[in-house]
């Protein structure tokens, strides 16, 4: 076994540790930018459709807030079966040449994404919409003009909205093993590692690994928490 | 827009190379950690990168069939032949082979150690009814233990005591290890494998468990988008006099963990 041991997230002084930190530390790079451009991705996407699902009335809205829920349920691997398909080279976007690249992570993980983001600035904006937009009405909004107004009430259950679909990327391993192919120094995230680690049989660094990344998600968690307002 | 600046962005922030191939290999390869040790070489010596994917031997060779990896490296002869006569592959050269072997619980429940004939073994497990974990994965392994019930003249699939986990052979073994089952592993991986716990090899030494490594090249005719040329350096220079003193020289906690043969290959 390494002696790279559960209680140490950090690089210590030891020369095992600084190799396996030197491996480790583009890993959580890459986990973390694939995640955050994801997320990024999905919020430019999800928070205008729940806003325009929660503000507009227009035909069809109620099987697309319907379609939107149930693809909170939507199964990584499929997404990632799918991506790999459209990717491949033998694929319609073949051309393109992003199969086993992070951008193709970043798309496959921003779909898995838009649909938790979506749902749930829906529920927040919905909400709001309710309760003020009477008001808002009333002093000449439209409803343009009146969802800044509401994205400022609302931000920190749309702040839960980004942190949710930071969860779902960060923590990803079926889509991202698919279409990112797991190689070392490219495509190898947090999860990977760990599903690989697992598998080599070295189940004290995989467990090191995943507390990192619970750490990480911590992290996250309390900087959005602190951004989002004074109390949590 | 933004999502193209964004990929834009990703792409830019990848570090540029001059030259890149994606090998599809297997995990035995992969996970024994012998690639990583000879690779480095190569890329100093050529200047070519090589990105790995690890599979399984059917998934590697269905990855390379859809024009998504400019080599293979594998250890299936029958799926292998499938794909040389589908039109996918040319130039199939063994480079190196080590052996197969039978682990299972210290325990022996089925009393097969020490034994060298492989279908005895199987034969003595299914009789004494004894949990077996299987691949499941279509993976050269995988393909081999199949081979070797058939050869056995035993159906276990359905069995209590049959195990298709669908999975590595880290899983089979982690499986194996849990469950104080017998499974067939090759040596590389079970040399490097770090969560045996009562697993011991109980059965080597047949000569139906030779395993051998096959680098085959792509078929540029039929995937003209694959980078050929420098696909074929490398599968050169595994089967030349570099790659091959490289390959020899891998040992894990002192032992060989495969032996070049490209040029005396192994039947």
């Amino acid at each position: 076994m390494t002696a790279f041991t559960p209680a140490s997230c950090a690089p210590s002084n030891s020369p095992n540790d600084a190799v396996i930190a030197e491996t480790l530390l583009p890993v959580l790079g890459l986990s973390l930018s694939v995640s955050l451009a994801a997320t990024t991705m999905a919020a430019l996407i999800g928070v205008p459709l729940g806003a325009l699902l929660a503000l507009h009335e227009f035909a069809g809205r109620r099987a697309l807030v319907i379609t939107v829920n149930a693809l909170l349920g939507l199964p990584p691997v499929v997404v990632g079966l799918a991506m790999y398909l459209l990717l491949s080279r033998s694929g319609p976007l073949g051309w393109l040449g992003l199969l086993f690249t992070p951008p193709a992570m970043v798309i496959a993980q921003a779909v898995l994404a838009t649909p938790i983001i979506a749902a749930l600035s829906h529920r927040a904006l919905e909400a709001a919409w309710r309760d003020y937009g009477p008001a808002l009405r009333v002093l000449g909004a439209t409803r343009v003009r009146a969802l800044p107004t509401l994205l400022a009430m609302q931000a920190r259950p749309l702040a839960t909205a980004l942190l949710a679909g930071f969860g779902r990327t960060i923590s990803e391993v079926g889509a991202v093993l698919i279409v990112g192919g797991n190689i070392a120094g490219h495509t190898r995230t947090m999860t990977t590692t760990v599903a690989l680690e697992t598998s080599k049989g070295n189940l004290d660094l995989a467990l090191a690994i995943g507390l990192c990344l619970i750490a990480i998600s911590l992290a996250v968690s309390t900087a959005a928490i602190a951004l989002g307002g004074p109390k949590p | 827009m933004i999502i193209r600046t964004l990929l834009l962005m990703l792409a830019v922030a990848l570090p540029a190379q001059a030259e890149t191939i994606t090998l599809a290999s297997t995990t035995s390869v992969d996970n024994s950690g012998l690639l990583a040790k000879i690779l480095p070489g190569f890329t100093k010596a050529t200047g070519i990168e090589v990105r790995v994917l690890a599979q399984g031997t059917g998934q590697a060779l269905a990855t390379a069939a859809r024009g998504d990896a400019d080599l293979v490296l594998v250890h299936d002869p029958e799926a292998e032949a499938t794909f040389l006569a589908e039109g996918h592959g040319i130039n199939r050269r063994q480079i190196a082979w080590n052996d197969f072997i039978i682990v299972g619980p210290a325990a022996d429940p089925a009393h097969i150690a020490g034994g060298k004939d492989a279908l005895a073994a199987l034969t003595a497990v299914a009789r004494t009814t004894s949990p077996f974990v299987s691949r499941g994965d279509k993976s050269g392994t995988d393909a081999l233990e199949k081979r070797l019930w058939k050869a056995a003249k035993i159906a276990p699939a359905g069995q209590p005591w049959y195990r298709d986990i669908g999975g590595g052979m880290g899983a089979a073994l982690n499986a194996a290890a849990a469950m104080d089952a017998v499974t067939l592993s090759d040596r590389g991986t079970w040399l490097s494998f770090n969560n045996k716990r009562d697993l011991v090899v109980l059965v080597q030494g047949d000569k139906a468990l030779t395993n051998r490594y096959d680098v085959i090249e792509l078929n540029p005719a039929k995937h003209p988008d694959i980078k050929a040329a420098p696909a074929h350096v490398l599968a050169e220079w595994l089967a030349g006099p570099d790659g091959q003193a490289a390959i020899g020289a891998v040992t894990v906690a002192g032992q060989k963990l495969f032996i070049p043969s490209a040029a005396n290959p192994v039947p």
